[in-house]
């Protein structure tokens, strides 16, 4: 189906001058050839090029995917907003993407709203924009709407991106963490704790140099595949802030079960496990932007894990623990070194230890 | 890793837990208590709990979690004096990360930063001297804090400031030394410790003939350890061969890292810079004498103290805290009236559970708190 017949609007022309100013979030001919110059040329599709005040898709269209319509909205604050493996646009478009797909839902539309201070350079925000067109087409998502604001100097840090986005779930998949059961397996995808550490390497102010990468990436394709391989999944999440640990507290309480996982078995970096020595922080909890924690049960756990490790965002997928019988909302780890200890909610932010 | 991962090896440290076994087994002691081993290092009681190395351990081994955080034992006003520097206009105050969370009587430098003060982590004392090099205008604080570990550091970079002419860059020095502190335990007469596991990072820099006193006159033992999981099991199990054959002796573990001479340079910088404070007051244990540093007449102007008239008022632990009792091993951490409850690493009333390195702490986080108190219940 066709889904409307208004055609692209072209983009007129560059803006001149270099940096936003107030002016430009006037709601004026200055702002709406910022608007045409940066996003709209940028994000080009039919149904964010009339402008119109909102997005208007065809229902039938979408319930080809789905009997229900999966709705998510997440704010994007990050400094630096450029940094090793990304930066704060391709960062905005993953983390919507990945909150609609770990819902089991096929991610369809995007929403952009961005919030810019006084003075930053439009050719960055221009890289910025074209960083989200090319990760919203590798998502296969389309950036319908969205809005502009300029605030003054000093009220906000550069740059500001909020992303809703509407996806699709397909008949018959329930996910939930009250469906985890005893004995199911918990798996990831990949090296944990990339984004974080790729993140605080990248702050000026930090003395070592890492050449940690974030892991920033979207996942509706590795997680399609997984639920191919393991249609009874009971629940996924995207272990961003807060990492591994919390988002295993997390499914453990609010399913009210045990979780114990093997730390020798846990996938990390070298550089990773390198870095969190130095500054005495623990892995777990750093956060990731390109991974899952999924919970399947025992029988398909095998499958699933092959599915993960024939996807390129999946090659170092690993059963990291399992369900077990336990004091209820508890994650344990069996350490490397054969101790066991609890790995339990973090109080406020890792901070790095003097010795 | 290399240099890491064969201190992680599970297999000898089942072969080294089975040997603590035997030894245990065959030893003469008073069955009735479990032998109790202090390790005085922050970073010992971290490792221990973040590799569960205490659960391997037979129950007839107790591990008390002494004061060697030095994040730990900064008393409440010195934190008011840090808050006060910091609200300073003129002043970026720079600070290690776990220092940050430390509560004040009024608040945390964490708090003071969302006031509104230029608070800054940095990772050594040379980004503070690179920021004051980069803000001329501005007055640059480091608070010094730790023991012989990061003491020369701070000390070094003291000594640059000087070199390069910089002016607008002072030390808020709060660093401690060990010594007078393992003494001030080992006076105490609830004293209950068999031996020690010396901290191995302080080593590097003293050595370990100032620690010769503990074996020669309150005859305890002595195995300065380094900090992988590996070495703390490998300390423990030579502490118990000294006490097995009745010897008392300063032994070194960690001989790889910590010369038995120390390291001159470092000590150089600390004895140019540093001279020893009549008294210091510390969180949990009270005034030690002799147990704090200060900077010299001689780099008064590196010495924030001096520059910022710190007001430097004692404010008394609160009542409830028992902080002292458990760095001293006469109670565990779940003991404490208040732990979990009123002190949570949130709201941390006492010293023991601020930083991660802390036993109160470390006990919440790693769930320690669940098994003692499990272990407590099975022996009653
Ligand atoms: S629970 Fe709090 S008050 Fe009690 S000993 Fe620990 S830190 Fe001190």
């Amino acid at each position: 189906m066709n889904m409307v017949s208004i055609p692209p609007r072209r983009a007129r022309g560059k803006v001149h001058v270099p940096t936003v100013t107030l002016a430009h979030g006037g709601g004026g001919k200055a702002m709406k050839d910022l608007i045409d110059d940066v996003f709209v040329s940028a994000f080009d599709n039919p149904l964010l090029s009339p402008l119109d005040d909102s997005a208007r898709m065809d229902l039938l269209d979408l319930a080809q995917y789905g009997d229900r319509l999966a709705f998510t909205t997440d704010s994007f604050v990050v400094d630096p907003l450029v940094f090793p493996g990304g930066d704060i646009g391709r960062l905005a478009v993953c983390g919507t993407v990945n909150d609609l797909a770990v819902g089991g839902a096929l991610p369809l539309y995007l929403s952009c709203a961005v919030i810019i201070e006084e003075g930053v350079s439009i050719d960055f925000l221009r890289q910025i924009a074209r960083s989200m067109a090319a990760t919203a087409q590798e998502a296969g998502v389309k950036i319908v709407t969205g809005d502009t604001k300029v605030v003054n100097k000093g009220a906000c840090d550069q740059m500001f991106i909020t992303t809703t986005g509407v996806g699709v779930a397909a008949a018959g998949v329930e996910l939930g963490a009250h469906r985890a059961r005893l004995g199911d397996a918990v798996l990831v995808n990949g090296l944990l704790g990339d984004h974080g550490a790729a993140i605080l390497g990248a702050r000026g102010d930090m003395a070592l140099q890492s050449p940690i990468e974030s892991d920033c990436a979207p996942l509706q394709g590795l997680i399609a595949s997984l639920l191919n391989a393991a249609p009874n999944t009971r629940f996924m999440r995207d272990p961003t802030r807060g990492g591994v640990a919390t988002v295993l507290n997390e499914i453990a309480e609010a399913a009210q079960i045990a979780i114990d996982i093997d730390e020798a078995v846990t996938p990390l970096r070298d550089e990773v496990r390198g870095f969190c020595e130095i500054l005495g922080l623990d892995p777990l909890y750093l956060a990731n932007e390109g991974k899952i924690v999924a919970i399947v049960p025992p029988d398909e756990a095998e499958p699933a894990l092959e599915a993960m490790r024939a996807h390129p965002l999946g090659r170092q997928a690993a059963i990291i623990g399992n369900v077990v019988a336990g004091e209820s909302g508890r994650v344990t780890m069996r350490t490397i070194f054969g101790g066991r200890r609890i790995v339990d909610m973090l109080v406020g932010e890792q901070l790095p230890r003097i010795c | 890793m290399r240099y890491v991962d064969e201190f992680r090896d599970r297999a000898k440290a089942d072969i080294l837990v089975k040997e603590i076994e035997r030894l245990l087994a065959r030893m003469k002691r008073d069955e009735s208590r479990p032998l109790q081993i202090m390790e005085v290092c922050g970073g010992h009681t971290h490792s221990i709990f973040r590799y569960g190395v205490e659960g391997m351990l037979p129950k007839s081994i107790e591990l008390v979690h002494g004061p060697g955080c030095p994040v730990c034992v900064l008393p409440m006003g010195r934190v008011d004096d840090c808050v006060a520097i910091a609200e300073r206009p003129e002043v970026i105050f720079t600070t290690f990360g776990d220092a940050m969370r430390v509560p004040g009587s009024r608040k945390s430098l964490l708090q003071a930063k969302a006031d509104g003060c230029d608070v800054r982590m940095v990772y050594s004392p040379m980004d503070a001297l690179a920021l004051a090099r980069k803000n001329p205008a501005r007055e640059v604080v480091f608070f010094g804090i730790g023991f012989e570990t990061t003491m020369p550091s701070t000390a070094l970079t003291v000594l640059q400031a000087e070199r390069e002419g910089i002016k607008n860059f002072s030390i808020f020095c709060n660093h401690i030394t060990i010594v007078p502190t393992i003494k001030a335990i080992l006076d105490s007469p609830d004293l209950r410790l068999d031996g020690f596991l010396g901290p191995g990072h302080v080593s590097m820099v003293i050595g370990d003939a100032p620690y010769e006193f503990i074996a020669c006159y309150y005859k305890k033992p002595m195995v300065i350890a380094g900090f992988e999981p590996l070495d703390i099991l490998q300390s423990i199990w030579m502490l118990l061969r000294q006490i097995d054959e009745g010897r008392c002796e300063i032994e070194n573990q960690y001989a790889r890292v910590a010369p038995a001479g120390g390291n001159a340079v470092a000590l150089q910088a600390v004895a140019q810079v540093y001279e020893l404070r009549e008294f210091f007051e510390w969180r949990g244990l009270g005034s030690i004498d002799h147990s704090g540093v200060k900077v010299r007449d001689a780099y008064a102007g590196f010495d924030a103290e001096r520059k910022f008239a710190v007001p430097n008022a004692r404010i008394a632990d609160p009542k409830s805290c028992q902080c002292g009792e458990v760095l001293k091993g006469v109670i565990k951490p779940w003991q404490c009236k208040v732990f979990g409850g009123a002190c949570t690493p949130e709201t941390p009333l006492g010293a023991l559970m601020v930083s991660s390195e802390g036993a109160c702490a470390a006990y919440y986080q790693y769930g320690g708190i669940k098994r003692g108190r499990d272990d407590e219940a099975s022996a009653a």
